[in-house]
């Protein structure tokens, strides 16, 4: 399954999270925070907002909740 | 028609019961499929002729004209129901540390529901902390995954575990589910009346500080989980005007709650009533765990002045202490107004201060602005 990580091809797992696509890919940072930390998933589940990121244009989304799909622009930062 | 927000154990008990009493239900999850956390990915389904809606996340509701306001990936809906049942689940207790921020740190659940979702733990060093039963069955499934876990690290002290231990006698099913535990973690260090003091790295965490009593010492990890307990997921009642709420318990607590709760909503009470003894044992076994990993007042120390309290809004301890309240503290430091509303550091300053978060207000959650003109 390829997606697209900060416009760099990835070739993933089907059949899970755009947050786990993310971590498998050696992402360790998802978000910046205010005050410029850098910042991963938490809670896994969808409760902390820790590890949203830009989906296919669509900002602020968290990526634990969203299942991966073929093509997928994934933006972090 | 009966609707049910969460389709956890205690929601998909909810929907088996209200169903066989022949009631029309709809179950709404913020997943994408039905089990909820304690089992994700196991393809367990919710009853014949129960209508699910997969990931869609419950914004706002009204009680009078008795809708939920949802919202999707794609769009935003009303939602009409009947009766509504409630069944949020539980999120972690997660209590600020120096480095608790930093990338590679999630809740025990938290690093379990990637792992169960696909992410790979083969051969990564993996340390386990903070409280609860919880941190056996992560521990115990990372390593079922090929994990290293390099040690377990409870913060309640032995003499507590041990007594608790001997209570489990009385409920034959805990024993064996104790005894595999412990067969799945031989061999692996753990450490009792030991906590976690600060996580350091520069991109992401490189290793745990942990103190043992006197003893200072220092674990080089890939991943820790850390998480202090439970904390139950009331917003959306607490928006709705629900004033007693159930509060977490475990699956046996959140199953037979459940029904409970399917069986009132579908007109049987008598039926329910039936549930009631097997209900409050379970509650019994729940505070047994409540008592046994009570969190020790040592931790309210752990974060430093400059330590990040709230993550949204990077809100440091020395912010806060000025404050004397959640209010004030939102007021003056925007604690708590940030994307997850509260959810980590208000039950973060509960521990820390007492205080308490009472002023939820619609969206419940971040939504688009679409959704709620739509409404």
């Amino acid at each position: 399954m390829l997606i697209l990580i900060d416009g760099k091809p990835f070739d993933g797992p089907e059949d899970t999270t755009v947050a786990v696509a993310l971590l498998m890919a050696g992402q360790t940072m998802f978000r910046r925070s205010i005050s410029g930390e850098p910042r991963a998933p938490l809670c896994g589940m969808g409760i902390c907002f820790e590890c949203r990121v830009t989906i296919d244009g669509c900002a602020h989304v968290r990526s634990c909740q969203i299942p991966v799909r073929e093509g997928m622009e994934i933006r972090t930062g | 028609m009966i609707v049910i927000v969460g389709a956890g154990p205690a929601g998909m008990a909810a929907a088996r019961r209200a169903r066989e009493c022949g009631a029309e239900v709809t179950v709404v999850d913020d997943n994408p499929a039905p089990g909820g956390q304690i089992w994700r990915g196991e393809g367990r389904w919710l009853a014949d002729g129960v209508r699910f809606v997969p990931s869609a996340r419950v914004v706002s509701g009204d009680t009078a004209a008795k809708t939920l306001l949802l919202e999707t990936e794609r769009g935003a809906g009303e939602l009409p129901y009947d009766r509504l049942i409630l069944a949020t689940g539980s999120r972690e207790l997660f209590l600020p540390f120096p480095g608790w921020t930093l990338p590679g740190i999630f809740g025990v659940g938290g690093l379990q529901a990637l792992a169960k979702s696909g992410l790979a733990v083969r051969r990564k060093r993996i340390l386990v902390a903070g409280s609860g039963p919880l941190l056996l069955a992560g521990a115990s499934y990372f390593r079922s995954k090929g994990a290293e876990v390099v040690l377990i690290a409870e913060q309640a002290d032995a003499f507590s575990v041990a007594r608790f231990g001997a209570q489990l006698l009385r409920h034959p099913a805990k024993v064996l589910r104790a005894a595999q535990l412990q067969v799945s973690l031989l061999g692996v260090p753990t450490k009792h009346g030991c906590w976690v003091e600060a996580a350091e790295g520069t991109d992401r965490v490189e290793c745990i500080h942990l103190r043992q009593g006197s003893r200072a010492f220092t674990e080089p990890v890939d991943y820790a989980a850390i998480a202090w307990g439970l904390v139950p997921n009331t917003e959306l009642a607490t928006l709705l005007g629900c004033d007693s709420l159930a509060g977490a318990g475990g699956v046996d607590v959140s199953t037979v709650e459940g029904e409970i709760a399917g069986l009132i909503a579908a007109g049987r009470e008598d039926l329910a009533r039936e549930l009631y003894p097997r209900r409050d044992k379970a509650i019994r076994f729940a505070k047994a765990i409540d008592e046994t990993f009570a969190l020790r007042p040592d931790l309210r120390h752990l974060p430093k002045p400059e330590t990040i309290v709230c993550r949204c809004e990077d809100v440091t301890l020395e912010r806060l202490q000025f404050c004397n309240s959640f209010r004030a503290a939102k007021l003056h430091t925007r604690c708590g107004m940030g994307p997850c509303q509260a959810r980590i550091c208000g039950a973060a300053t509960r521990f820390l201060f007492g205080w308490q978060d009472d002023s939820i207000r619609p969206p419940a959650l971040p939504a688009r602005i679409g959704t709620l003109i739509g409404s």
